[in-house]
């Protein structure tokens, strides 16, 4: 097994998503089966390759620090769940 | 001719001589959406009156002679980019309800040629998919066998234009999300080169891979739809700021001297033999136009599918870490405390593929796995950029099969993860190296399913890919026919 129920169960945790008991099955052996697929990439020699995060080679993209327009508060909070005035509200944080 | 069945450039030339109107062309679409949409699924919403609003702009654009390429041309977009005022799902429940405030900078610009919006296009949920069946929206069923999928994750694209729901369509494409439904379809789809066309405003899946393009009914109409959205875009830090040429132009059907690879790793066991057929015979027209076709090496082509799937669900987990119930998207009303919300809210939001990805990409990410999967997987992608580098100091273009097999039934794949991320193995690779490819139609398997051919190109060169595209849709058939449908 390259991966078991209750490691699925902490990944769930880190990534806050809950899941059912039988997504934690499924997914265990779901997870399992591709994390064997993927193994062979461990059959490859990488020693001294530089990894590849962007696939075109660019420097740094500058741009001048201006003020420029944006969302209103309106505009922001338009899509809102849950607002107080100009703030969106969440559950009790601090008991 | 029926207006639907026209191309982009054949309504071009009506609308410009006032043959047709805007309105007239948009009713038309419209109509067929109403009647066709039930069958195939392709749009999550129909923009009924905003589209007869903006084509009756179009109109008047028109009377005074105000023309642009896309003017009063009926356009639909996959529901991955904002548009400001209409609802923006990304066909997921935890989007649902999401109306974007702004433009994605894509839409932007078809809007400032005042193109019509004629719809939001269904597709897996957040990209993730290869059959277009993860959509909380339903599945899309392929025009030219409803029982069969029209690949994904721009299914409801590809499947719009070749049923003549809309006379062009924008997509996006990670993993082969253009391509492979393309293929599927019998229509003309361009994964660009990474940074060749904003992602501004695009709901983001594998950033690093992400990249907009045009699905089309052929090669010309590409190209102009290509036009309307490449280019640098300060919005977007990693589009590049690199001169975009004139494609129709390009389109000179000339390919003496033009040096085509055929890839011996994409040419193995597990592919279709209709297919091998299909791509066999497209070379030999190649050759036929002067084109010299010769061998080339991928030597890591075989590594690719496990490349993508880690590093694209690594950025996914990243990505979607931003639903979280609490400035937009669904929000969980049971949850005890903050965290408890977040839980329930993306339980409740995200179907079982995205989840899949989150906890694949989230443990692929996590303390003691990082170097073993994330960074390993970056270094194979770049022994797979280096093989196409290599390749292209001996060839201009290569040529591939897009899918290894047909459009497969719905159902056939669904609770095979890895089967299904296996369909994507001959266009994962364009996406790892960051270059460009196309998808054209270039036969049918017995059952009468489309194929497809892929060419990919060198960075940022899609003209020597529409150019090569073109010259083979001029000598060949396949895209003119149209589903009994």
């Amino acid at each position: 097994m390259k991966i078991t129920r209750a490691e699925v169960e902490h990944v769930s945790r880190l990534a806050r998503l809950a899941l059912s008991e039988a997504e934690l099955d499924s997914l265990t052996d779901e997870m399992d089966a591709i994390l064997d697929y993927v193994e062979q990439l461990k059959t490859l020699d990488t020693e001294g390759i530089v990894p590849t995060a962007h696939a075109v080679p660019m420097e740094n993209a500058f741009r001048p620090d201006e003020i420029r327009p944006g969302f209103t508060p309106e505009q922001a909070l338009s899509n809102a769940p849950d607002r107080a005035d100009s703030a969106f509200r969440v559950p009790r944080i601090i008991e | 001719m029926t207006i639907y069945d026209l191309t982009l450039a054949e309504l071009r030339a009506r609308l410009d001589n006032r043959e047709l109107s805007a309105v007239e062309v948009t009713n038309a679409y419209l109509s067929r959406i109403a009647a066709t949409n039930p069958a195939v699924n392709a749009f999550i919403t129909v923009c009924s009156d905003t589209a007869i609003a903006e084509a009756q702009a179009a109109d008047q654009a028109l009377a005074i002679g105000e023309v642009t390429p896309l003017t009063g041309l009926p356009i639909a977009v996959k529901d991955i980019f904002n548009t400001a005022g209409l609802r923006t799902t990304c066909a997921s429940r935890i989007l649902g309800n999401y109306i974007s405030p702004y433009d994605a900078t894509v839409i932007s610009r078809i809007k400032e040629q005042k193109a019509v919006i004629i719809g939001k296009l269904n597709m897996d949920e957040f990209a993730m998919g290869s059959s277009n069946e993860n959509s909380a929206f339903g599945a899309v069923h392929n025009p030219w066998n409803l029982k069969h999928v029209p690949g994904g994750s721009s299914g409801g694209s590809a499947a719009c234009v070749a049923a003549r729901q809309a006379v062009a369509a924008l997509g996006t494409d990670t993993g082969g999300s253009i391509r492979q439904p393309a293929s599927h379809c019998s229509v003309v789809g361009m994964k660009p080169t990474y940074g060749r066309v904003s992602r501004y405003g695009v709901v983001a899946y594998a950033s690093s891979l992400d990249q907009v393009g045009p699905i089309t009914r052929n090669v010309r109409d590409c190209a102009l739809l290509l036009q309307a959205i490449a280019g640098h875009d300060p919005a977007d830090s990693t589009s590049v700021n690199t001169p975009v040429p004139d494609y129709q132009a390009g389109l000179t059907g000339d390919l003496k001297g033009l040096r085509i690879g055929l890839p011996q790793e994409y040419f193995i066991e597990g592919l279709d033999n209709d297919v091998r057929k299909a791509v066999e015979q497209a070379t030999a027209t190649y050759r036929d136009l002067g084109a010299e076709v010769v061998e080339v090496s991928l030597p890591h082509t075989a590594y690719a599918v496990a490349c993508y799937y880690l590093i694209a669900t690594a950025e996914a987990s990243s990505n979607l870490a931003r639903y979280d119930g609490v400035r937009y998207g669904l929000r969980a009303d049971n949850a005890e405390n903050l965290i408890d919300m977040y839980m329930q809210s993306r339980a409740a939001g995200f179907g079982a593929e995205v989840k899949r990805r989150i906890m694949l990409g989230t443990y692929a990410l996590s303390s003691g796995y990082y170097d073993a999967y994330y960074l390993k997987a970056q270094k194979v992608r770049t022994l797979i950029r280096q093989d196409f580098l290599d390749a292209f100091e001996k060839v201009d273009t290569l040529l591939t099969p897009v899918a290894p097999t047909p459009a497969f039934a719905l159902g056939e794949k669904l609770n095979d993860p890895l089967q299904m991320y296996l369909s994507d193995i001959y266009t994962i690779p364009a996406n790892l190296a960051g270059t460009c490819a196309i998808s054209l139609p270039c036969g049918f398997s017995a059952n009468n399913l489309p194929i497809g051919l892929q060419l990919i190109g060198k960075p940022f060169d899609e003209m020597t890919l529409l150019r090569t595209a073109h010259a083979f849709e001029q000598a060949t058939e396949w895209h003119k026919r149209k589903p009994d449908f």
